[in-house]
């Protein structure tokens, strides 16, 4: 595992998520003061997630509105059955690490 | 009142059926599941997600496609599967009849036996003419769409359309022949329809609207799609593309109420009998959110319908009264609909213009009543909200002229 710099805090929008051009690509999301990084791609189909709908701690994916725990990456509603992948992150100012495994790259 | 059921039986092994099944296992249904697959062309019954079929599975040079439930996860659900077509019902009994003649009790029943596409009345089945449902058909469609082959395809609805676009990426010589005026109308209504039909006719397609079929010429081969309006069309390869029609011939004289579709209360239980449920295609069912029997032929609805279904068979009460949605790839970008688009609602493009992405409304009866959006995932997802919040159509034109917070458009949103 490798810690990555994914983002500042400020890139973080506060109603969607940031999307780390790694590969594969890892969204950031952030859940009141809590950040959160999972797989930015829909287990179901290609959507970026980073592009969903954000509700607490639940992400939508808008084109089949598959919907995703982004603490535990479980599914919680069909078509998905895969749940997301998830990635510790650790903050360090107004900066955003993520932990990945070496199979992804860094940009 | 909560039963327990011993044995649900789910008849039918596409989306619906398998959802049906994953979604009766993540309610933690402890019993017995009997998943009877009949989908021709494959090996185990079991069908693989349509949606490629008349998109990427065409068009990409390398195309896969997998089967809805692979072993491990058949393993996993504890599901039995038994090959099918089942071929009558006893309700007395509780019985499902499988084609050689085997019994397989049920204590409850979902049917999910799908649909099967219209064909031309009158238009006997030869060579070089083909219909769109299952892997073997779009393997078909893939090897006879050789570059420079000319494809007539009759019906310019969204699998029509999406297969027309296909085809020309292919290299194909396309024409689309529709009864309608314009494309996509059923599902889009007139005004976007046309903007379709004009940017499909920008795009090399030769659309022939407000047109009739006579007839296909050719004995024992397609040569030719005859025209009402008495022009003929040389053809290769013809594609019907004419919607279809709810797979319930095997349940015929079985007691339940069959009209097009297998008729179900707002819970989605067949009326007139006990424990039996159908979901997807099959199922017209009397609608809450419109007070009307309904029928979709969508992918959303499919998994909605095996979702509220488990839920009834697990000791809930739930009815079916999902707002509808539909995708579609139209072009190089994609449609959403959300809700319906009914030929006498107003409509609002609320945001781009219909020559490029855009997001529209419609309105009527003094509601918001539509949403579509194309190649504008994110600026769609707020009207689908306000949509399900039952907003007035006052209140969604004031919040598209003004107030409403819309993301704007990223420099190409594509599919």
């Amino acid at each position: 595992m490798t810690w990555i710099h994914a983002c500042t805090v400020q890139q973080v929008p506060e109603d969607e998520g940031f999307r780390v051009p790694t590969t594969p690509p890892i969204a950031v999301f952030r859940v009141a003061d809590e950040f959160f990084a999972v797989g930015d791609t829909c287990t179901h189909d290609e959507f970026s997630l980073a592009e969903g709908y954000l509700d607490g701690d639940v992400v939508e994916c808008p084109l089949h509105m598959a919907r995703f725990c982004l603490r535990t990456g479980k599914v919680l509603a069909p078509p998905a059955i895969i749940p997301l992948e998830t990635y510790p992150v650790r903050r360090d100012g107004d900066d955003l690490f993520v932990d990945v495994p070496e199979r992804t790259d860094d940009r | 009142m909560p039963e327990n059921h011993a044995r649900v039986v789910v008849v039918g092994a596409s989306l619906a059926g398998v959802h049906t099944v994953r979604a009766l296992r993540a309610r933690e249904y402890a019993g017995e599941i009997v998943l009877v697959g009949a989908e021709p062309g494959a090996p185990n019954g079991v069908a693989v997600d349509r949606p490629a079929l008349s998109k990427g599975y065409l068009t990409d040079p390398d195309p896969s496609a997998a089967p809805l439930l692979s072993p491990t996860e058949l393993a996993d659900l504890d599901v039995r599967l038994v090959r099918g077509p089942a071929v009558d019902l006893d309700l007395g009994t509780r019985h499902v009849v499988l084609h050689e003649g085997r019994l397989v009790e049920f204590s409850a029943l979902v049917v999910a036996t799908g649909s099967t596409p219209r064909t031309l009345p009158g238009v006997e089945p030869r060579q070089g003419v083909h219909t769109l449902r299952t892997l073997a058909d779009a393997t078909d469609i893939r090897a006879a769409c050789t570059p420079g082959s000319r494809v007539v395809v009759i019906g310019g609805g969204f699998i029509g359309a999406e297969t027309a676009w296909s085809a020309r990426a292919l290299g194909c010589t396309v024409t689309v022949v529709e009864m309608l005026p314009t494309m996509m109308q059923r599902g889009v209504g007139p005004v976007l329809g046309e903007a379709f039909t004009r940017r499909y006719a920008a795009a090399g397609i030769d659309l022939r609207m407000g047109t009739g079929v006579a007839g296909i010429e050719g004995s024992d081969r397609a040569e030719a799609v005859r025209l009402t309006d008495g022009s003929r069309l040389a053809a290769d390869v013809v594609v019907l593309g004419l919607g279809t029609r709810p797979e319930t011939s095997w349940l015929n004289g079985a007691g339940l109420d069959l009209r097009d579709g297998v008729v179900c209360d707002e819970r989605l239980a067949a009326r007139g009998a006990r424990d039996v449920f159908a979901v997807g295609d099959v199922v017209r069912w009397r609608n809450p959110r419109y007070g009307e029997d309904t029928r979709v032929e969508h992918f959303t609805n499919a998994v909605e319908t095996a979702g509220v279904v488990a839920t009834n068979l697990t000791g809930g009460d739930q009815w079916h009264d999902a707002l509808p949605y539909v995708w579609s790839d139209q072009l190089d970008s994609r449609l959403q609909v959300f809700g319906r688009i009914r030929p006498q609602d107003e409509l609002h493009v609320v945001q781009g213009d219909l020559d490029g992405s855009f997001v529209a409304i419609s309105g009527g009866d003094g509601a918001l009543q539509g949403a579509v959006g194309f190649g504008a995932v994110r600026q769609l997802m707020p009207y689908r909200r306000l949509l399900a919040s039952g907003a007035s159509w006052d209140e969604a034109r004031a919040l598209a002229d003004g107030g409403l917070k819309l993301p704007r458009f990223r420099s190409q949103v594509g599919l």
